[in-house]
């Protein structure tokens, strides 16, 4: 079973040499290809802006608008008065940073004990982390609704929050990432001086393993503010909407305008995007580095 | 294969903690604290699982053998949920569609991805961190969003695809009231979505690779095709599968999708439920209906079918690992 798992992820560590990669020269339909599917990856998100900025009519026009127009404020005024979406960004933000900065400990902390660290029951408790990556939890949406309930946390953010500070996922990822880093003699000698595991993660530890922490807490930001199932079912009012349940909130309007979900979609996506600018060429490299599932 | 795979060591050398003379000094409770540390490190991760994930999908079991109204009684009816479940025209009309919208969106997004990933697989590319960061765009967009705008780009009346259709001479085709139609639609969401992603982790597996076997198969004359065939499908084995794996039990989570192309207030994407998947029908019977029980039902056969997937793929993968 572990292996089912386990076998494809840790690509070993790229060797010192320029590596990777067919020779010879690139043909110009290798160009091609990559174009378009650049170009199918970005224009549904130009799209969503051009709607979003031009009115629903743009597609009917002909030829369709493929340029921006200029009802953005429009429908973005609408947006926030239609929805609290300004609550619902705050909302988001605080469940999303949450959420990346606690699995980043949660899970460097325990991929540090499971990667340095001699305990009774380790393989066995490693090998259950390993397993509760591959069942989805959705199934069993019913008895956490249940649970939730029962804390009184419905309609709460904590809900969110709580349930995905730590992650299999995670742990599995920086165990790997901390057995390939960090050398047992550096530990080793740590440990003649006297320090303490606890010390020697954070003195040691983290602060190489830092990078990789970052952008697993990257990781968890996005998923946690893409998640909809969840959120969908434990909150109830508005003012506790996350944007992507705010944006299905819009969608229920449609009557009001055509544009007005594409412009909520567009503000929902707008703060991930320019996270991405700045950290994309990290995500990229992290997932190419053994982050293998979403 | 086994080079371009690292599983991981079963114990990594760990640390043996050697009491030091200052340890010793400050006596055995310090000892024991740091014995039992590595617990407490890995305890958030196990209570939130025990609370959040282990305690739930056990209750699961329970509660799929009552007929279970979260307000109302909660009566123990033994299988009932299951015999009825399996009569249940709704249900197989859920799998069917569920089953669809996989085989949809699984086969072309791994083509896509292998196709791709051998074109990035180039020492030479140029603009090779734009096309990589172009394509995990779509992975950083949620569902919600997606769903939102490609159901505005398929819409009959106002989506630019049936305006393209109309001006190349073919009818205006209405995706989301015919079954295959919807499904299409969901299956290109999906594939947008991963083929980026899955993508980048072929390329990973690729590009450790040596590049000696690239340059050995090009002076022996073996066009590009050749080495696509015999370098790199062989090579990324084991993460094609680990991708099957993963788009199979993601495939059984589709939801969101379904959920915002039906029409408001409503769980069966469409009238006919053309396109209503199995975790949309368990949230329809569960939170739309109140029927917790069988809600729980479905989510049993859910369970059952992650495990003979799990399975299937461990029976493949000690096969494979058989015949080399």
């Amino acid at each position: 079973m572990t292996d089912t798992v386990v076998a494809p992820v840790p690509t070993p560590p790229l060797p010192k040499r320029r590596s990777g990669g067919r020779v010879g020269r690139v043909r110009w339909w290798t160009y091609l290809f990559l174009i378009i599917a650049a170009l199918a990856c970005i224009f549904p998100l130009y799209w969503m802006f051009v709607v979003s900025s031009a009115g629903a009519g743009a597609a009917s026009r002909l030829p369709p608008v493929l340029i921006p127009g200029g009802d953005l404020p429009r429908l973005v005024d609408l947006v926030f008065t239609t929805v609290p979406f300004v609550r619902a960004l705050f909302n988001s933000a605080v469940v999303a940073t949450t959420i990346a900065v606690g699995q980043a400990l949660t899970c460097a902390l325990a991929g540090f004990a499971f990667a340095k660290l001699r305990f009774p029951g380790r393989n066995v408790l490693f090998i259950i982390v390993v397993l509760t990556m591959t069942v989805p939890s959705q199934l069993s949406v019913i008895p956490q609704y249940m649970i939730i309930s029962e804390l009184g946390w419905v309609n709460t953010l904590q809900a969110l929050i709580v349930p995905g500070l730590a992650s299999a996922f995670g742990i599995f990822w920086m165990r790997q990432h901390i057995s390939s880093t960090i050398s047992d003699e550096l530990l080793q000698a740590a440990r003649i001086d006297g320090a303490s595991s606890w010390q020697i993660f954070w003195k040691i530890v983290f602060p190489i393993i830092r990078p990789a922490a970052f952008v697993l807490g990257l990781l968890g930001f996005v998923t946690s503010w893409n998640d909809f199932l969840w959120p969908f079912i434990v909150l109830k009012s508005p003012d506790m909407y996350t944007v992507q349940i705010a944006i299905k909130a819009l969608q229920n309007n449609l009557f009001v305008d055509l544009g007005l979900a594409m412009a909520g979609s567009f503000l929902a996506t707008l703060p991930l995007l320019i996270v991405f600018v700045f950290v994309g060429r990290r995500m990229v490299a992290g997932i190419m580095d053994g982050a293998f599932k979403g | 294969m086994t080079s371009t795979i690292n599983p991981p060591r079963a114990t990594p050398d760990p640390i043996v903690p050697k009491p030091s003379r200052k340890q010793k000094a400050v006596g055995i409770r310090y000892g024991l604290m740091e014995r039992m540390a590595p617990y407490g490190y890995i305890a958030p991760f196990f209570a939130l699982f025990l609370v959040f994930g282990l305690f739930p999908l056990l209750f699961t079991f329970v509660v799929a053998l009552y007929d279970w109204n979260p307000v109302g009684s909660q009566t123990f009816i033994g299988l009932e949920n299951f015999s009825r479940l399996f009569q249940d025209p709704r249900f197989w009309n859920a799998s069917g569609n569920t089953l669809s919208i996989w085989l949809l969106s699984t086969i072309p997004q791994l083509l896509i991805a292998l196709l791709l990933a051998h074109l990035l697989n180039h020492a030479r590319l140029k603009w090779a961190n734009f096309f990589r960061m172009s394509m995990l765009l779509p992975y950083i967009t949620s569902v919600a969003a997606t769903t939102i705008v490609f159901a505005q780009i398929f819409d009959r009346d106002y989506g630019i695809l049936n305006h393209l259709l109309e001006f190349l001479g073919a009818d205006r085709f209405d995706f989301r009231n015919s079954v295959l139609g919807s499904h299409v639609l969901i299956a290109t969401m999906v594939v947008w979505r991963w083929f980026g992603y899955t993508t980048l982790l072929y390329l990973a597996s690729l590009q450790a690779i040596p590049r000696d076997v690239y340059e050995a198969a090009a002076v022996d004359g073996a066009s590009g095709w050749k080495q696509f065939i015999h370098i790199t499908i062989p090579s990324l084995r084991p993460v094609i599968i680990f991708t099957i794996v993963t788009s199979t039990i993601g495939g059984l989570q589709i939801f969101t999708e379904p959920l915002l192309l039906s029409p408001q207030g409503q769980f069966s994407c469409g009238a006919m439920r053309q396109c209503q998947t199995l975790t949309l029908f368990l949230y329809e019977q569960g939170f739309g209906q109140f029927a917790f029980g069988y809600g729980s039902a479905i989510g049993v056969v859910l369970f059952g079918m992650i495990v003979a997937i799990a399975l299937v793929n461990f029976l493949l993968s000690t096969r494979l690992k058989g015949a080399h």
